[in-house]
């Protein structure tokens, strides 16, 4: 049963790893595609002769994939109709349980256009002759945007000339919004050209890109420079804060929970108070008796400008003094956050006080003398 | 000129307390109606200054010791941290705190024909206890009364540099250097009282010397301190007289004990005999015929201790409580006792406290003068006199 079920998957599968042409019979062979994949994507595809993978391939690879998910679903028992990708990996999952370590090299089946690196169409006529008038530069789609860029570019000049000559030259540039944005990486830019690209290059297009801008009526070329600039969100827009609790008196209270190295705290944050903090029922004096972690424990409520209208109850196990301390000082920040608005609490995630701290321990060596260090060198 | 830019710098400061503590503010009003005098706009500082008068209405405010007391009472006897201080602002302040004023207030009503009381001042860490013992001595001190004070009986049990088998037993041992400095220092605290008082017993040290009955205290006293070798025993005879004589109808001096550390007594010791083996604090001549004077079967004085753990030995670190730190053997031998509990800054005291800080320019940081600045301060040090001391030493 088993041996016929991996003939039928594969089958389905089939020959997604190959370079293959569609005339190539296709091998009943289950393969595993993936490591094909980012070495095809190295290669420059402008300029790398005839396509791997014609259109005719991938339509054909697509009808294959939809009978073959077809089939898989009839074989678990489903409705072929609804069988979605989720259902389709758990199927393959439950088909060929894999122990491999590595998960991009278990056993997978997905959509054909998620397989095959994204190419270009086919980029010259059937006499041989390229389409685009940039192809032998090697870096069409880079040189084409820079040549548009460079277009607008003389646009704007030539605009700002007209008004010049009219005298209606603007005494106060009219300068583009930019907001919260960047310029497009040299990664994303790559993926929009389709076309690797140097860094030499990026920085070609960042300084024409600038020297667009920086010219008064670059304004009207607003559209172009949006498109590519990349907008940022706030990162604490994606932060879940908990809501405010009430106890039986009708105080408000919060709870969070913070670490740091090994040590795991957790706190109570009650409202209307008068600047109470116990740590393990003990008073916070003599459990940190050094000044820093004092000043670790203060540092969110300073921040916020909140001490002394707050009653802790801090509970902290593990670690040591200091981490222990950092552990509490994660865990109150995280607390607070219920009581402050949100500006306030990008505020709080800016100055580093949401983020945990990711250090820990680095183990011991063989052969070393510990972490980095090693035994004192002797000559015999 | 000076004076009236004293005045001037204080008159913000004082504005800004009461804006800050409307219930300080009724009693601080008092104060300034009684002294008419302009200097007194500061009211984190007392004119009273003598430990007699004080009451509540002085609490959480400073006073001054003038150099003519802390000279004999406190030769090189007080907490190092507060010599220091005292070096820094040039003048010797005690705030007037509830612990110190409440056995006062005992002292003044206690009857003196009964056997004397024991009063234990205790505390956490830091919380001021050695420094209401201070304002206590010196209450006896201008009473007149005669004052023995030990400023850190835990420095009997450890670190001894010179340990002697005793001449008059055995079984026990002499700090002679210990016991030098104590003579020395009681000398100098006493000086008036002790041509006055007449032995009762002969004392013979070796064949040659002794010091028969009916002579000075004093001679006694000066044979100690010249003769390093007898000078455990002469502290043990010192001991023994005063309790022989106080209280009895001839005497006419009162006797203060005041011991800092007392569970040093009962506690354990780092010192080593020969043989390796730890000294038993009861076989030291010192801590031996203390203990004996921390029995009241005397009358006609009172016995001030505190309890620390600063200092103690073997000891966690959490103790402060007397059955903790007095141990079992301890608290049997000093009950019954009267426990002051010393507690940390209330808001008033810290206020005063803070503004005197100010006030003697050792608050020099910007932001320490901000209301933001001393919300970090009270978080940080959380009232706790001595981690404010510290805390402060760097602003």
């Amino acid at each position: 049963m088993a041996a016929n079920c991996a003939r039928v998957v594969g089958s389905l599968l089939g020959k997604s790893g190959h370079f293959a042409s569609s005339t190539r019979p296709v091998t009943p062979r289950f393969c595993r595609q993936i490591c094909g994949t980012p070495a095809l994507r190295r290669k420059n595809l402008g300029a790398a002769g005839p396509e791997k993978f014609t259109p005719e391939f991938i339509q054909k690879q697509v009808e294959e994939f939809e009978i073959g998910k077809r089939h898989l679903a009839n074989m678990m028992g489903e409705d072929p109709e609804n069988f979605t990708q989720e259902d389709i990996d758990r199927s393959i999952a439950y088909l060929f349980p894999s122990g491999l370590f590595e998960k991009r090299a278990r056993p997978l089946m997905k959509h054909p256009v998620e397989i095959f690196p994204k190419q270009r169409a086919v980029q010259w006529g059937p006499d041989g002759r390229p389409f685009h008038f940039l192809f032998y530069t090697g870096k069409q789609y880079y040189y084409s945007l820079m040549h548009d860029l460079y277009g607008r570019v003389l646009k704007v000049e030539k605009h700002q000339d007209q008004l010049r000559a009219k005298g209606l030259f603007p005494t106060e540039p009219k300068q583009i919004a930019l907001g919260t944005s960047r310029w497009l990486t040299k990664e994303e830019l790559e993926a929009r050209l389709v076309e690797p690209i140097s860094s030499q290059d990026y920085e070609y297009f960042i300084q024409l890109m600038e020297r667009l801008l920086a010219m008064p009526c670059c304004s009207l070329e607003q559209q172009f420079v949006m498109s590519h600039r990349q907008q940022l969100e706030a990162q604490s827009m994606h932060q879940v804060v908990p809501p405010l609790q009430k106890d039986d008196a009708g105080v408000d209270f919060s709870t969070a929970e913070g670490r740091r190295k090994t040590s795991r705290g957790s706190v109570v944050v009650r409202d209307c108070g008068a600047g109470r903090l116990t740590v393990n029922g003990q008073d916070y004096l003599h459990y940190f008796p050094v000044l820093q972690d004092r000043e670790q424990l203060m540092f969110p409520l300073q921040f916020c400008g909140l001490l002394g209208r707050f009653d802790l109850d801090c509970s902290v196990s593990g670690g040591g003094r200091s981490s222990q301390a950092g552990a509490l000082r994660l865990a109150i920040s995280r607390a607070l956050l219920s009581f402050l608005p949100q500006s306030e609490g990008e505020a709080m995630r800016q100055a580093g006080l949401l983020t945990p701290d990711p250090r820990v321990r680095e183990r011991k060596k063989p052969g070393q003398e510990g972490a980095r260090r090693k035994f004192t060198w002797k000559k015999r | 000129m000076s004076l009236h830019r004293l005045a001037f710098r204080l008159r913000p400061t004082v504005t800004h307390v009461r804006s800050l503590h409307s219930s300080g503010y009724v009693q601080q009003q008092e104060a300034v109606a009684v002294e008419p005098e302009p200097e007194s706009v500061s009211v984190f500082r007392t004119q009273e200054k003598d430990p007699a008068c004080h009451s509540d209405k002085h609490v959480g405010q400073f006073y001054t010791l003038s150099s003519a007391h802390v000279r004999p009472l406190f030769p090189d006897s007080l907490p190092w941290r507060y010599q220091q201080q005292m070096k820094t602002f040039n003048e010797t302040c005690i705030m007037v705190r509830q612990p110190a004023l409440e056995v006062i207030s005992y002292l003044k009503k206690a009857d003196y024909s009964q056997p004397a009381l024991r009063y234990v001042f205790y505390g956490l860490k830091g919380t001021g206890k050695t420094m209401s013992l201070c304002h206590t001595v010196h209450f006896c001190y201008t009473q007149g009364w005669l004052v023995l004070h030990v400023p850190d009986a835990h420095l009997w049990v450890k670190n001894c540099k010179e340990l002697l088998p005793s001449s008059y037993k055995l079984s026990r041992f002499d700090q002679p250097l210990e016991a030098t400095t104590w003579l020395r220092n009681f000398k100098i605290t006493n000086e008036h009282f002790l041509p006055k008082i007449k032995l009762k017993e002969r004392y013979v040290w070796t064949k040659r010397e002794s010091t028969e009955a009916g002579s000075s205290l004093g001679e006694l006293v000066d044979q100690g301190i010249s003769r390093v070798k007898s000078s455990s025993d002469v502290v043990g005879a010192v001991m023994k007289e005063l309790r022989l004589q106080s209280g009895q109808p001839g005497a006419d001096f009162r006797l203060a004990v005041a011991v800092d550390g007392v569970n040093a007594l009962w506690g354990r010791s780092t010192i080593k005999k020969e043989d390796k083996t730890a000294v038993d604090p009861e076989e030291l001549t010192l801590v031996y015929n203390l203990r004996k004077l921390m029995k009241n079967d005397w009358s006609g004085g009172a016995i001030i201790t505190t309890l620390s753990q600063t200092g103690s030995l073997y000891l966690p670190k959490s103790a402060y409580l007397p059955q903790d730190l007095l141990g079992e053997r301890g608290f049997d031998s000093m009950d019954p006792f009267i426990p002051v509990s010393v507690p940390s800054y209330s808001e008033k005291e810290f206020e005063s406290c803070y503004l005197y800080y100010m006030d003697r320019n050792w608050l020099q940081h910007p932001q320490s003068r901000t209301e933001e600045g001393k919300k970090e301060l009270v978080f940080l040090c959380n009232m706790n006199p001595s981690m404010f001391e510290r805390l402060c030493g760097y602003l």
